[in-house]
């Protein structure tokens, strides 16, 4: 919105997101921590067990080639364009499509991290640590947008699709396991041993997919 | 409303929804077994291990 519609609306849009959702999380964040911590662990689990599953199973499809990969240059290029064609309507002194679409985009996303914050925070029961960490990201990736300046099409986004695959089917394993009653050998040392298994078969069925796409070429 | 319950089936189920009841399938197996003497912790690896297989044959065939 900001290189297609200006900077400013974009930014008042982009600000006003981050307000509601500060709100949001100011609201519902503490409502988290009065839940017992197996229905929590169970819940969370069971949710993060379903989006993870999701995200591997289509990274894992596009990585053995059964799924194209997203070519994120053509599709900056495409919403550029519809950006730049959408009629200019002035409200409260802003361009009202570039507000509206950068509120939306950040809310949207950022309440999704914000639900991954909280559970991850108050699963582990420090949420302060957990929202320390996602200041970090957030720095870190206004950073890279600073010295890149440029959409971020060059980054590997099936990797990163399969990495966060891999993570969120992991913790959803572990607590989700845990709330279900599950005592793992090990306590919390057997989590690496289930990112291994994880990550194992993930790449046992790319591999497995992969030559079956090339025998049936 | 349709809109509203269409958004949160594609958000938590996604493209497979046999993925989801497998899953649900195996937080119960888990729970029940975790309630007797049986070791239950091997059950949601194995069955992500299934559900994510099976969903992947029925693409790549």
């Amino acid at each position: 919105m900001g290189l297609t519609r200006g900077w400013r609306p974009a930014l008042v849009g982009a600000g006003a997101a981050t307000v509601a959702l500060a709100a949001i999380v100011a609201a519902l964040g503490p409502a988290l921590t009065v839940i017992p911590i197996e229905v929590l662990r169970l819940v969370v689990g069971a949710l993060l067990l379903v989006f993870g599953l999701q995200w591997l199973r289509k990274a894992i499809l596009r990585a053995s080639g059964w799924r194209a990969i997203r070519d994120e240059t053509a599709v900056f290029a495409r919403e550029r364009a519809e950006a730049a064609s959408a009629p200019r309507v002035e409200r409260a002194g802003l361009d009202w499509y570039a507000f509206t679409i950068s509120f939306k985009g950040v809310l949207l996303e950022g309440l999704e991290v914000a639900f991954i914050v909280l559970t991850f925070g108050s699963t582990q029961g420090s949420i302060p640590l957990a929202a320390l960490g996602a200041g970090v990201a957030v720095v870190l990736v206004v950073l890279t947008g600073i010295v890149v300046r440029e959409p971020l099409s060059r980054v590997p986004e099936n990797t990163l699709a399969f990495a966060v695959g891999v993570m969120l089917t992991t913790f959803g394993i572990f607590w989700g396991a845990e709330g279900a009653g599950v005592d793992w050998p090990g306590g919390d040392g057997s989590l690496p041993g289930v990112l291994a298994f994880v990550l194992l078969i993930s790449l046992g069925f790319v591999t497995a997919l992969r030559r079956r796409k090339v025998a049936l070429a | 409303m349709k809109r509203f319950a269409r958004f949160w089936w594609d958000f938590v189920v996604g493209d497979d929804w046999r993925v989801a009841a497998g899953i649900v399938v195996a937080f119960g197996l888990t729970a029940l077994l975790a309630a007797t003497s049986i070791p239950a912790w091997w059950v949601l690896p194995l069955a992500v291990a299934v559900v994510l297989w099976l969903s992947l044959q029925r693409v790549a065939r």
